[in-house]
């Protein structure tokens, strides 16, 4: 097939090589292709060695595996796109403690239920403003800020509830938010999820906003002068991972039903290492939604097992970051090598691949 | 050609990180695998297996657990792999009551195993409830960091036929709730400890705590703060918090002495509490003679600070009982020898007989004052 396109590339009819590989070459090395099929590798050998990994039954197995990781897999999800265009949001796990708190403080002060839920999410939303104008009006390197936030979000979150907890959330719906389709390893939580996750797919990979993310991703100057208005959309892009915090904070505390300041403490780096696993580029500009959220599964199938296998903790963070860095510092090295052998006529490269 | 070399050897990050997981995972997997045939006898496997790795922690009850192996040899009728899960790994409050139930399960010849996160959030020990129905052990041993946040893993294993003890904190749900010495004891040895040291001319106190949300912690506070209103002229002045970490305990006795130079004594109803403040005073010799600490502690811990003199006395109960005591009723749970109803008895080993209390507690025993003549007598 290359050779053919290359034979007719003098053709007026076909000006453009269509494909320079074929298929399989194309989709195989990509790193979310890989990923996948680690991820399958991961479960099939679980299944056939590691004891008990089916346990009182499969359903049990993946819906638990499913529902410890999903606040992962909402998080990753804005934050995705924030890493595409360069910056990071590491505040998201204390914003989801924050949205936790204020929802169980408003809902025992006797308000509905859903309003509680509501102004928690906007109240994500609210800090996710306060982000977003740091690192884009005030121009603070969205790193620092976000490390701020971090503190001062879990330390308000903390604060706001005292001693206390809330618990006494409505059971009909903690056992929803717990519980999982009859019959089926999928948690009801993941149903919430498939919205989002078209939404944000939609708007990264196939809108003009999600060409600028890209765009800014590879240089917000050049995106500047292409007409992308990198200002709002890296605003835009906050204030998005601010409400999705907070809405993960209200299906959080129903899911546990327990609101306290410190839910989600550390998850953030959890979300992190999800989407560059999934071969988001950390410095912005590659990368796809649909690698991170496999890489957030991956990360949550490696955890069951070995959880299963009675792993401790600690195992599981050290490869967790072994793999990491081993990820991070290769795609480095193969960058700085690929630089240099394209030299300084280096071809622009369209953003989203 | 350059664009896609540099696809592939981007890509070539992903495969490396996908061979690491896959390589760790296949040491993990061989791990367990051998362990798995040993597990099922415990650490008491471990022992025989290879000779001369008797764990240290368990100390005396290495020599006998050799012969204690499997519960298939015993003909028993009920399914007694217990899993310990204490707050967090790595506290050696937790080290010791779980060598306590270690002991008790040999004992019986039961399977002991302990399993929980490294940190104590509430939700940590979700993940290792979920792994313990997987492996379908008869009875969860748990110190919930949580009262409620594990409620739905602790419930579906019930629904499981698992039995549910829990032990230094108690959950909303549970079967027994073993308590190492009730709330008003405490209160009331301790704040007995201060009284004594202030004598009638009374003083300002501060209190220094683990976690804020840590249940039996805050019952003891309430109750000494309770106690304390019969005495006027002792005044509490703080409560700080030091999260159960080392560091952030002994900034919080740093930051309660600056915040209030004349605070005369400070209660630390937690043990990484008092040591870490018996550290902060022992580092700064001016407060000697100044400030005097009580709290509850453990005797390895403070032994050191009680022969200085940083420490006078405090108060402990038997962390080795206390486990060992929750691994018989877990016992007599699988058994169906208790319900959780109040009036049931059943006898735990060493310790004697057990009644079960209102809403399903056992008391382990008053509380154990420490001091210069005994310290050296607990090794935990």
């Amino acid at each position: 097939m290359s050779a053919i396109s290359s034979q007719h590339s003098t053709n007026a009819t076909a000006p453009y090589l269509v494909h320079g590989k074929p298929l399989y070459r194309r989709v195989l090395p990509r790193p979310e292709v890989v990923l996948s099929l680690g991820l399958v590798l991961i479960v099939v050998l679980s299944t056939l060695f590691v004891p008990h990994y089916l346990r009182p039954n499969a359903n049990y197995t993946f819906s638990t595996l499913l529902l410890n990781a999903t606040p992962i897999l909402f998080l990753l999800l804005p934050e995705t796109l924030i890493i595409a265009t360069g910056d990071i949001d590491l505040s998201v796990s204390s914003v989801l403690g924050l949205s936790s708190a204020v929802f169980g403080l408003i809902y025992q002060a006797g308000t509905p239920i859903w309003l509680a839920a509501a102004l928690a999410v906007v109240v994500g939303g609210g800090v996710g403003v306060i982000n977003g104008v740091l690192v884009t009006i005030v121009g603070l390197p969205s790193l620092a800020v976000t490390i701020g936030t971090l503190a001062l979000f879990r330390g308000i979150a903390v604060g706001i509830l005292g001693t206390t907890s809330v618990t006494n959330f409505p059971p009909p719906l903690t056992r929803f938010f717990s519980g999982s389709v009859p019959g089926t390893p999928i948690p009801w939580q993941i149903l919430f999820w498939f919205l989002p996750v078209m939404a944000f797919a939609v708007l990264l990979h196939f809108t003009p906003f999600g060409r600028g993310i890209f765009a800014i991703g590879r240089s917000s100057e050049m995106a500047a002068f292409s007409g992308v208005n990198v200002t709002r959309t890296r605003l835009i892009l906050f204030i998005l991972s601010g409400l999705v915090s907070g809405l993960v904070g209200v299906f959080f505390t129903l899911q546990y039903s327990n609101a306290i300041g410190s839910n989600g403490n550390g998850v953030e780096l959890q979300v992190v290492t999800a989407i560059v696993l999934g071969g988001v580029s950390i410095w912005g500009g590659r990368g796809t939604l649909f690698g991170a959220i496999v890489g957030g599964l991956f990360i949550a199938s490696f955890s069951k097992s070995l959880q299963v296998l009675g792993v401790s903790d600690d195992a599981i963070y050290v490869i967790t970051g072994v793999a990491l860095i081993i990820s991070v510092v290769t795609a480095s090295i193969s960058k700085h090598i690929s630089s240099r052998r394209r030299g300084t006529a280096s071809p622009l490269q369209a953003g989203g691949d | 050609m350059a664009r896609s070399h540099k696809k592939i050897t981007h890509t070539g990050g992903v495969v490396a990180a996908v061979l690491a997981f896959a390589l760790a995972f296949a040491a993990c997997s061989s791990n367990a695998s051998t362990g798995s045939s040993g597990t099922s006898t415990g650490s008491s496997g471990t022992s025989t297996g290879s000779s001369g790795t008797s764990t240290g922690s368990s100390g005396t009850s290495t020599g006998s657990s050799g012969t204690s192996t499997g519960s298939s040899s015993k003909s028993t009728s009920g399914n007694y792999k217990i899993v310990f899960m204490p707050k967090s790994l790595g506290n050696k409050y937790f080290q010791a009551s779980d060598a306590g139930g270690k002991t008790a399960i040999q004992e019986f010849g039961g399977t002991y195993s302990e399993a929980s996160g490294t940190t104590a959030s509430p939700t940590s020990q979700s993940p290792y409830i979920q792994t313990a129905i997987q492996h379908g052990v008869g009875a969860i041993v748990l110190a919930a960091n949580d009262p409620q946040a594990v409620c739905n893993d602790l419930q579906q294993a019930q629904a499981a036929g698992i039995k549910v003890v829990t032990f230094d904190s108690d959950t909303n749900c549970r079967n027994i709730f073993v308590n190492q010495v009730t709330v008003q004891a405490v209160a009331d040895g301790l704040v007995k400890l201060v009284v004594d040291h202030l004598g009638s001319a009374g003083g300002k106190i501060g209190i220094e705590s683990g976690g804020p949300n840590a249940t039996n912690l805050n019952a003891w506070i309430d109750a000494i703060k309770k106690d304390l209103t019969k005495y006027p002229n002792i005044q509490i002045v703080d409560e700080v918090y030091g999260n159960d970490v080392d560091q952030d305990s002994y900034n919080a006795a740093q930051g309660l002495i600056q915040a209030h130079p004349d605070v005369q004594a400070i209660i630390a109803p937690d043990s990484v509490a008092s040591k870490e403040a018996a550290h902060f005073l022992s580092d700064h010799p001016q407060y000697k003679g100044k400030i005097w600490l009580t709290g509850l502690g453990l005797p390895s811990e403070l032994r050191d600070y009680v022969h200085s003199g940083v420490v006078e006395s405090f108060g402990v109960w038997d962390v080795g009982n206390l486990g060992y005591l929750a691994a018989y009723a877990a016992k007599a749970l699988i058994d169906g020898k208790i319900t959780g109803k109040q009036g049931d008895t059943f006898t735990a080993g060493k310790l004697g007989t057990y009644t079960v209390a209102a809403h399903g507690e056992i008391d382990l025993g008053p509380l154990l004052v420490i001091d210069k003549s005994n310290v050296d007598k607990y090794d935990f």
